[in-house]
């Protein structure tokens, strides 16, 4: 019985990580309806790039504070110099140039760092847990992911919904074309979005780092995660990807405690039976 | 719909009885291309009496990818379902030739129809679940599917499990035509074995082609043009938008599966990893369709060539050579997004496999200011 209690507070844990995965992906599909197919491996570059930082001497969490800026800056860019290019009704050229994207960063860290598996030391906190009596306890880490995940929800309805720059996100994201006729330049929102994207990514990267082993051929299966959690939750909804992560999270985990070798098989079930009996997820929003 | 998928049959502009505008769909370099193309396969055909077992080991790995490029061509080129999950059927195709023949003891060139036939059946659940997800989330749906199979299949231990399995060396030895290919040739059993993997590679690519290309002129084909155009007006139309996409994906399906087959059996040994390879089989053949030309008949064959010439130079290279390639493919969907047969075929205006259908009018300029799709 308190197995089964442990499984599902480890399931709701590992659902904060998958959230932060996810809100990235979510808040791109919202205003633009672009998929960034190279968004798993833009989760685990960030976490490299910290490593670098703390292998020359860097404290984590000034490590942390330095790439969060640097993948905004990032995704601004790659916005701005690639993506804005191609927008357009086909959808395959932002496909095909985020899936080269995927390639790049997936093959760059490989030849940088090796295909050793590393992880985050982030001190005394990595393995201290609370204890609550029964043999259950909450890892302090998780915790912490989990708070960052809902933190960051909070965060960025906080600017989606009560600042001026919030509006122009909501008007491009349900009509384009009146936003334009209202002022709004789209091309700079969607670089403003790209940007806020990577920079949620590099708080994702932070604690894949700080949670659990990672190495450069990781990035593909966390961008499935990311994308199940997204469908579920249901299309536009932050709060509803914070809950589809969580469905993940509880998926593997319970699949897990079943079966070691399930775990992973179990998530996407779940996904495939959401979208079998609620295709549009279960908070759905957005109406495409 | 009345039109067929006879060759060349000009239809005449019915509005107008007098007209003299006809549409054509042959063009005389497609005429040529038809007269050149059937003895370069008989020679193709013909190539093992002559070639070392390298370049025909060489060519099967060509044909089998040139098939699955016009294979996802036609998906994402011309139904709009843009995959990156086809390492599914490949896998499946692959792992249902070593169920029929390790475990149901079936002749090997038999189990590739029925490997077809197991993708295709895999296929239909598949579809009704992606076909939910609408663009860019349909293709990451059938990546979810690919990876649901190759977990499934990893944990099947008659067939090795995660690791994997060899396929027995009396299965290969068993295969149908192989004294007779050997005493033809006068060669020993593995050579044997290479000529005929060669064959049934010719056969699929060919086939394959064939396959498509009379698909994309008949009716589905026009069907196929208007969903990508509109599906809303497809369907008021009549255009049945779900029943043609879940063909064209099921059909897609059986070859591709076919393809998986065949490239284990020739390869015989299989893993999940090797199986369900998002790179060996999805990757690399995006990067064939879109470098020669999404959407035609001719970039794939292009694409092929490109791709063969870099990996041949430049695959020792390891990860730089991946690099590469997505750079590549980036710096193509900038600046060149049809691809390089889609920049010749403007600049040239020639068209070798058309599909389209042109107006050809009485004046002698207006085939030339008219040739858009029609």
């Amino acid at each position: 019985m308190f197995g089964w209690i442990d499984t599902v507070i480890q399931g709701i844990l590992l659902g904060g990580l998958y959230s932060l995965y996810a809100t990235g992906l979510s808040v791109i599909f919202g205003i633009m309806r672009l998929v960034n197919l190279a968004h798993g491996d833009l989760i685990v570059l960030p976490a490299f790039l910290m490593l670098a930082l703390v292998g020359v001497g860097v404290p984590i969490v000034l490590a942390l504070a330095i790439v969060v800026p640097l993948m905004y800056a990032g995704g601004y860019v790659l916005q701005t110099v690639m993506l804005n290019r191609v927008l357009g009704r086909n959808i395959l050229p932002p496909l095909l140039i985020t899936f080269g994207l995927s390639i790049i960063v997936q093959n760059g860290l490989l030849e940088g760092f090796s295909a050793d598996t590393r992880f985050l030391n982030v001190g005394p906190l990595q393995s201290a847990s609370l204890p609550l009596g029964g043999g259950i306890a909450f890892g302090i880490m998780p915790l912490i992911c989990l708070a960052a995940a809902v933190a960051v929800i909070v965060l960025l309805n906080a600017v989606f919904y009560r600042t001026a720059v919030g509006r122009a996100f909501r008007a491009t994201s349900d009509d384009v074309q009146i936003a334009q006729l209202m002022g709004i330049n789209d091309r700079s929102i969607y670089a403003l979005t790209m940007g806020i994207a990577l920079a949620v990514c590099a708080v994702a990267g932070f604690f894949l780092g700080a949670r659990s082993n990672f190495d450069p051929s990781i990035g593909p299966a966390r961008l499935l995660y990311a994308f199940e959690a997204v469908i579920i939750g249901g299309l536009g909804s932050l709060w509803g990807t914070l809950a589809g992560g969580i469905v993940v999270g509880l998926a593997q985990t319970i699949g897990a405690h079943l079966d070691p070798e399930w775990q992973i098989l179990a998530g996407h079930v779940a996904f495939l039976i959401v979208l079998v009996i609620r295709p549009r997820g279960l908070f759905p929003r957005a109406v495409d | 719909m009345s039109i067929d998928g006879s060759n060349s049959a000009g239809l005449s502009a019915a509005h107008s009885p007098g007209s003299r505008f006809t549409v054509t769909r042959a063009t005389p370099a497609s005429t040529i291309t038809l007269l050149i193309a059937v003895p370069m396969i008989l020679i193709l055909a013909a190539l093992p009496a002559f070639a070392n077992r390298t370049l025909l080991q060489e060519l099967f790995y060509v044909f089998t990818m040139l098939a699955l490029a016009q294979l996802w061509n036609l998906l994402a080129g011309s139904a709009g379902l843009i995959s990156v999950g086809q390492q599914a059927f490949v896998g499946t195709g692959a792992y249902a030739l070593f169920a029929f023949t390790v475990v149901g003891g079936l002749d090997p060139i038999l189990s590739i129809m029925l490997a077809g036939v197991t993708a295709g059946v895999v296929a239909i659940p598949a579809a009704l679940i992606v076909f939910r997800l609408r663009g860019a989330y349909f293709a990451i749906g059938t990546w979810v599917v690919a990876e649901v199979c190759r977990l499934i299949l990893a944990q099947v231990k008659q067939l090795g499990g995660g690791t994997g399995t060899s396929l027995p060396p009396d299965v290969a030895s068993s295969m149908i035509g192989l004294d007779f290919v050997r005493n033809l040739f006068t060669v020993r059993g593995p050579a044997a074995r290479d000529i005929i993997s060669y064959w049934l590679a010719l056969v699929l690519a060919v086939g394959t082609f064939v396959l498509v290309y009379r698909l994309l002129r008949s009716r589905y084909g026009l069907a196929l043009s208007a969903i990508g155009d509109s599906e809303a007006a497809a369907e008021s139309t009549g255009v049945d938008v779900f029943r043609t996409k879940l063909f064209i994906y099921v059909v897609t399906a059986i070859v591709t599966g076919m393809a998986g087959a065949l490239i284990f059996l020739q390869k015989a040994r299989i893993s999940p990893d090797g199986a369900y390879s998002l790179i060996d089989w999805t990757a690399y053949v995006i990067f064939i369709v879109v470098i020669g030309g999404i959407g035609t008949m001719e970039g794939p064959i292009i694409g092929v060539a490109v791709f063969y010439l870099l990996q041949y130079y430049l695959a020792a290279l390891g990860s730089w050579y991946l690099i590469l390639l997505g750079g590549l493919a980036i710096m193509l969907m900038l600046f060149a997004p049809s691809g390089i047969w889609g920049v010749l075929s403007r600049r040239l205006d020639i068209s070798l496999f058309p599909v389209r259908r042109r107006l050809v009018g009485p004046l002698k300029h207006s085939a030339g200011e008219q040739n858009g799709e029609s």
